[in-house]
């Protein structure tokens, strides 16, 4: 019994630590930001690596994903006789949720686990120890151009997988299946509010770009120095982000969109 | 080089960003309203206003020339104060009537004006003086439930007179 109160008393201290260490962490990584921004270089090849190359994936999730709502809604509003208000529930599904929060999940497996196990195996071969020595410090010159790259690239994959999403929309919609193309985007139009709806939109992104990226690095930074270690970390950097990422979705939208 | 072509695709990247965003808040958002043409407003008094939101549109013949932007309880009619604009290059003569309508059974309400055939052109916040209220479902079926009780009633009350003179009269 009293062993079940000690492990209990354990993994709560340990979660509570590993939360407030993960707090100290990200708040060192923000101080350096200001820094990486002067080595402005450093940013753009890391949004390189994360963002464009991120790109391929994106965008075919997003025409697939796009594809198949207006396919599956066409067939849920036709009984109804609501084929015109197709391209308003793809646009707003898209623009509001699914843009954000898949783009989250697939960044998280995309280009969350290349981070941690990047940066793992730079702490594996000792390089993290090695910029010390020099008096670098690597979470201004390793990490937080990462941490930027990545803030800075989610909104615009999330932008553009809605973008995507609405096009492969229309493309079966209209091309496909014969819907009118003006009641298709004169319903996005008069119902899609660009500030409420494409910008919360966008202020998800950046959020998730922060979760994503800071979950990648805290892994990686912290990981045990081992080939085991690393495996372990980059799992754990995708089932933390897409949790954080869930579980953020549903506060943020709550805030967001409660009085429509 | 490769220095070079790294920064080429990342400004393709961002380039790609600010097209789909704006492609995003024009094509498929109201921005392009925001942006539109010089508009002149119009105002309306309604005795129900019905589900009309802001925002709806206003039209006529079924093309949209404008949208309602504000409404308002009139505290000296108790009437619905509809504010709408209107497209400038769409004019209509002073003297047409708005009407509240729906899109279809299920769809949204707007405001359909119909045009008159004054020679004179509604101005910048002139009043449409004839209107015509939303229709209001439970209104309709009230009527429609308060007819048939009337019947019922008169039928009732003839029955023990003559029931041939009640069935003749419901013919």
């Amino acid at each position: 019994m009293i062993e079940l109160v000690n492990a209990l008393g354990q993994a709560t201290l340990r979660a509570v630590t590993s939360l407030g260490h993960g707090a100290f962490f990200f708040v060192d990584l923000l101080r350096f930001l200001p820094g990486s921004l002067r080595r402005f270089g450093l940013v753009v090849a890391q949004i390189y690596m994360i963002g464009y190359r991120s790109l391929t994936l994106i965008l075919a999730a997003g025409l697939a994903v796009g594809c198949v709502l207006a396919l599956q809604m066409y067939y849920a509003l036709v009984p109804f006789g609501a084929v015109e208000s197709l391209g308003l529930v793809v646009n707003l599904s898209l623009v509001r949720e699914l843009g954000p929060v898949v783009t989250a999940l697939l960044f998280a497996g995309r280009a969350g686990t290349a981070l941690t196990a990047e940066i793992g195996l730079m702490k594996a071969g000792e390089q993290l120890s090695a910029m010390e020595l020099m008096a670098v410090d690597p979470r201004g010159r390793v990490l937080a151009p990462r941490f930027l790259a990545g803030i800075f690239s989610m909104p615009i994959l999330a932008i553009l997988y809605s973008a995507v999403g609405i096009l492969g929309a229309w493309f079966i919609a209209v091309q496909l299946i014969g819907v009118d193309p003006a009641s298709f985007w004169s319903s996005m139009q008069g119902k899609v509010d660009v500030f409420r709806d494409v910008g919360n939109g966008i202020v998800k992104a950046g959020v998730f770009g922060v979760i994503c990226t800071g979950i990648a690095l805290y892994q990686g930074y912290e990981t045990q120095a081992t080939p085991e270690g690393v495996a372990y970390a980059t799992t754990r950097t995708v089932v933390y982000s897409s949790l954080a990422v869930l579980a953020t979705d549903f506060i943020l939208t709550a805030m967001m969109f409660s009085t429509s | 080089m490769a220095k070079k072509s790294t920064e080429t695709l990342v400004g393709v990247f961002v380039l790609l960003g600010i097209i789909a965003l704006a492609f995003l808040a024009l094509k498929a958002a109201n921005l392009a309203s925001f942006s539109a043409a010089k508009q002149y407003e119009v105002r309306a008094r309604f005795d129900n206003i019905g589900g009309l939101k802001k925002n709806a549109p206003v039209r006529s013949a079924g093309v949209s020339v404008g949208q309602v932007t504000s409404i308002t309880l009139d505290k000296n009619t108790f009437q619905g104060l509809v504010i709408m604009k209107i497209n400038e290059g769409v004019q209509f003569p002073a003297d047409s009537s708005a009407k509240i309508l729906t899109a279809g059974l299920l769809g949204d309400q707007y405001v359909g004006i119909e045009p008159g055939a004054d020679d004179k052109n509604l101005k910048n916040g002139d009043l449409i003086k004839q209107t015509q209220s939303a229709v209001v479902l439970e209104n309709l079926i009230g009527q429609l439930i308060f007819n048939k009780a009337a019947d019922a009633g008169s039928g009732g009350a003839a029955a023990p007179a003559a029931d041939a003179a009640s069935t003749g009269s419901k013919k």
